[in-house]
């Protein structure tokens, strides 16, 4: 058959190469209307619907879902589940209640970060680890040596929105989900829906964006009901998908790491050291020494102890040119480079021109200057800009920490 | 205490601003305020439970985003949401819609006329090129041109190779459109009267001027320099009103140990022996300081807080021929639902941002007529907004508000004065003209501020209701605002300044005037500067 006989395309001579669509996608088509897509795991997500920076205020001033149907999410259950995924993470989470979240990473035995990702504790011995990559090989190859685990790939059978800004806890209590204001950062909640008691309606208070959200997570079956019913909910509340685009702002302004922006995954990586440990992206916090041997212990000791070569920081840069792709040098001339920005924009909340670099630890206490490329109708420019350090996140919001949610 | 450094009249966004970085230089500073709130025209009120009316300035370009980061507004409060989309409707039922996108636009543009289409872009880029040259010298001081100082040297060459750098073509086309009419303006450009009448609209905004009048061209400049986050010619929304900005200044104030007495409108600026020295309160209370700085307008200034007798010969006068007149009205409207318009795509990117009724490029001038002869328009241009579709904290779930600038309502009518009768109305003139292009309208409508010259100069104490604090036009600006040989915010008499839109740069929610005006109080006190630089994203 050729095009000319007929303008439809009975067999479709590339399925399956084509990128999957999500079990919202026939809801976000419809809103994509600049047809903009990128792929997620090869899942289509949305770079942008209509315009990033709206869609970006929408999560700072209404509230916004971002499609994570193609996040990995693993169930990890069994008797030594927790033992198992303890041994693999570097963050102690042997004390998380049931129905709690906890932000971590997992390294080698060298040290050196596979991923980061959330682990939802959902039952006595059941567990969800979500994850940006597929980890399933790694996750199996940890559970040598434990006799009660199993790790089931869920990625497919979950259909997660996140659902973020400062309108979205008032969403989601005219969705119906009563006592939802009730709900702790990091906690989880289950809710009837769609007529069903059995509570097929999952919602923790997590997300990406440094601002009060929340994550839903339901059976494939119900997420067009689920969307629909939040939408209708959120007509009067400023509700708008967001893409990529905006996601990368938010999370940058709450100065959030990103796979490929921030770090290189260790097992992708193939020149030395272009990898990174928790302590080179400031994540001291999640690397817990007083717990049982896991993966990397001895190696993050020992680099506890001589200090990493590099750290994460969150920079303030004068003047307004994105530092994008840029070095950072210790004097204004440019002479002595200390590192490299890993990721950076100009913040219409705060209104200031940030950026995450990675800048070598010992140069942290002197000056820091940002050699920044730009172009002008075609031209290119060089702007040397002094840099300065923020140990906060450049936006954070009160309610995004208290429960109840503060008022939008 | 009535002892302070500085004391700065008027609790208005430039006053704010004004205070907030002599404060941050380590001044003691009050600001007093005549009315109970603060804000004077960015101000946000709830006047009716449930509903916050933006109830004079309405939306934001101009702000100085330096100001915003050096302030830290953020933190106290204020976020800048820009808001989408525009629709002007002509007199024959025709509507041109706006869109952001640069490609939407260029298809919405070419379904009226393939022509214009094509030469908008080369009339944003000659008002890009004069945007910004302008927009450099919102946060500089003009120079004197008749001084010799080094400092006027400099930056009258600053300012002379700024205009050189346009090109000879250019610079004769722009000493050209100083003095042009908007309408004539656009002429070498456009052929489409929506699309002509749509742009020259920008020109008469807040003046007493037509669209055929010269001078008229700037004003519409004045309109389109400003940006949201580089985005030049957008428009944002102070989330939580207009007010927000001013809180968020009062924020900062405070943070630096500033102080603000409310219900303290002044009576009189102390002088003696030429040199001001402190205030009189309305209430009798005097109170003293090394500086006084006035946020008022020129003529509120000079003609209603200072004795005649008190100033050099001359500025009474100056001052009393002030052009400052009122030509504009609000109505600010609660409504039950989102208005729908007529001939706009039920789409929520169009149907809900900026609406402009300008009907034509004769139907503006002929509102121009009526406000000539005292009368208000009968068929005024309206340029409005819908806030709440945008903001979740400015209505009701589901409720909204409209916020309807109104040109022209002069601020003395010819058959006397205004009366609440004469207000009602001028706001049903208002209803019913939106009433014309969103059947069903009326019945939405909850609740009214409506507000002529006449209510503006009495709440807020612009004089005329004149939004700018002074007409924009070539003789008030630059050097010559708000007189010759006064633009660089020293008034006549010692120790005493002005830091509000009176001054250079003028009228508009860009705290310039105020950190303009602060810069040169602590040059003159030898005090380190406080107030930053501007930057720019086509610098």
């Amino acid at each position: 058959m050729t095009m000319s006989e007929s303008n439809t395309i009975t067999v479709d001579p590339f399925e399956g190469e084509r990128p999957k669509e999500t079990h919202f996608h026939a809801r976000m088509a419809v809103l994509n209307i600049r047809e903009n897509w990128a792929a997620w795991n090869g899942y289509k997500l949305a770079n942008y619907f209509y315009d990033a920076e709206y869609e970006y205020f929408c999560v700072r001033n209404g509230c916004g879902t971002y499609d994570i149907c193609g996040m990995q999410k693993y169930f990890v259950a069994g008797k030594d589940a927790e033992a198992m995924l303890n041994r693999m993470v570097t963050r102690d989470i042997s004390k998380m209640n049931v129905d709690r979240v906890t932000y971590l990473v997992w390294c080698t035995d060298e040290g050196r970060l596979i991923d980061d990702g959330t682990v939802f504790k959902l039952g006595h011995e059941r567990f969800m680890l979500t994850c940006g990559s597929p980890s399933l090989a790694w996750l199996e190859k940890s559970c040598y040596g434990f006799k009660d685990v199993s790790i089931v790939d869920m990625s497919e059978q979950i259909a997660a929105l996140a659902f973020q800004g400062p309108t979205s806890c008032e969403v989601l209590k005219r969705m119906g989900l009563e006592d939802i204001h009730t709900l702790k950062p990091f906690g989880i909640m289950h809710f009837p829906f769609a007529g069903s008691e059995d509570k097929p309606l999952m919602v923790s208070r997590t997300g990406f964006t440094g601002d009060l959200g929340y994550e839903l997570w339901i059976k494939p079956e119900l997420a067009l009901e689920m969307w629909d019913s939040l939408y209708a909910a959120g007509e009067d509340y400023n509700i708008q998908p967001f893409g990529e685009a905006a996601l990368n702002m938010a999370r940058m302004e709450a100065g959030f790491i990103m796979p490929l922006m921030e770090f290189n995954e260790t097992l992708k990586t193939v020149h030395f050291r272009h990898d990174h440990t928790p302590f080179q992206l400031s994540l001291d916090w999640l690397v817990d020494f007083k717990k049982p041997h896991f993966n990397g212990r001895a190696a993050l000791l020992k680099e506890k102890h001589d200090g990493a070569e590099y750290t994460l920081v969150k920079l303030d840069i004068e003047g307004n040119k994105p530092a994008e792709e840029c070095n950072v040098y210790s004097d204004e001339d440019c002479e002595n480079e200390i590192g490299y920005v890993t990721s950076a924009m100009w913040s219409p909340a705060v209104k200031a021109n940030i950026a995450l670099a990675m800048v070598k630890t010992k140069y942290l206490k002197g000056e820091i200057w940002a050699e920044i490329y730009y172009n002008k109708e075609l031209r290119p420019y060089k702007k040397v800009a002094r840099c300065t350090i923020k140990e906060k996140p450049f936006w954070t919001h009160p309610r995004s920490r208290a429960t109840p949610p503060l008022p939008y | 205490m009535n002892q302070y450094d500085a004391i700065v009249i008027g609790a208005g966004h430039n006053g704010l601003t004004n205070a907030a970085y002599l404060a941050k230089a380590g001044l003691e500073v009050l600001v007093v305020e005549k009315n109970d709130y603060i804000g004077g025209a960015a101000v946000s009120r709830e006047l009716h439970e449930g509903w916050v009316y933006s109830s004079c300035s309405y939306v934001c370009s101009m702000m100085r985003q330096a100001i915003h980061r050096d302030l830290d507004l953020t933190k106290h409060g204020l976020i800048l949401v820009p808001y989408l989309g525009n629709v002007a409707f002509g007199d024959n039922g025709e509507t041109l819609v706006g869109y952001t996108d640069e490609e939407a636009n260029y298809n919405a543009l070419r379904k009226i006329s393939p022509h214009d289409a094509d030469a908008m872009f080369r009339l944003h880029t000659d008002l890009a090129r004069y945007a910004q040259l302008i927009r450099k010298t919102l946060l500089r001081t003009p120079p004197d041109p008749t001084s010799f100082r080094p400092r006027d040297i400099n930056e009258l060459l600053w300012l002379a190779k700024q205009f050189w750098s346009l090109g000879e073509k250019e610079l004769y086309e722009y000493i050209r459109f100083f003095t042009m009419s908007a309408a004539d303006y656009l002429e070498d450009y456009l052929e489409n009267d929506l699309i002509k009448a749509t742009m020259a609209s920008a020109g008469i905004i807040g003046t007493a001027l037509g669209v055929y009048s010269p001078g008229s061209a700037y004003i519409l400049l004045h309109h389109v320099m400003g940006d949201v986050d580089g985005n030049i010619g957008a428009w944002g929304l102070a989330r939580g009103g207009m007010g927000a900005i001013s809180q968020s200044l009062a924020g900062a104030l405070q943070e630096h140990g500033g102080e603000i007495r409310l219900n303290a409108g002044v009576q009189k600026i102390l002088v003696k022996n030429q040199k001001a020295v402190g205030i009189v309160l309305e209430n009798g209370d005097e109170l003293y300081a090394n500086i006084v700085v006035s946020n008022l307008d020129a003529k509120r200034t000079f003609t209603q807080c200072m004795d005649e007798d008190d100033l050099p010969p001359g500025i009474f006068e100056k001052a009393k021929n002030f052009k400052i007149r009122g030509s504009s009205g609000k109505v600010n409207i609660a409504l039950s639902g989102l208005p729908k318009f007529t001939g706009v795509p039920n789409n929520r990117y169009v149907n809900r941002g900026g609406q402009a009724f300008v009907g034509s490029l004769e139907t503006m001038e002929r509102a121009y007529d009526d406000w000539k002869h005292g009368r208000w328009s009968k068929d005024p241009f309206i340029e409005s907004v819908i806030p709440s579709a945008w903001d979740p904290t400015v209505a009701p779930p589901g409720k909204h508000w409209m916020s309807n600038f109104v040109q022209y309502c002069p601020s003395q009518l010819a058959d006397g004065p205004w009366t609440p009768e004469k207000r009602n109305a001028f706001g049903q003139t208002v209803v019913d003209k939106i009433e014309r292009y969103s059947p069903g309208f009326k019945d939405l409508i909850v609740h009214m501020e409506v507000r002529t010259p006449h209510e503006i100069e009495a709440e807020v104490g612009l004089t005329e209701g004149n939004i700018f604090q002074g007409e924009l036009t070539i003789d008030q600006l630059l050097f010559n605002r708000p007189f010759p040989g006064y633009a660089q915010y020293r008034m006549p008499v010692k120790n005493m300044y002005m830091c509000g839109s009176s001054t250079h740069p003028g009228g508009g929610v860009s705290s310039a005037c105020g950190a303009n005006a602060a810069r040169e109080i602590l040059m003159d006190l030898r005090r380190s500067n406080t107030v930053p630089v501007d930057d720019f994203y086509d610098e």
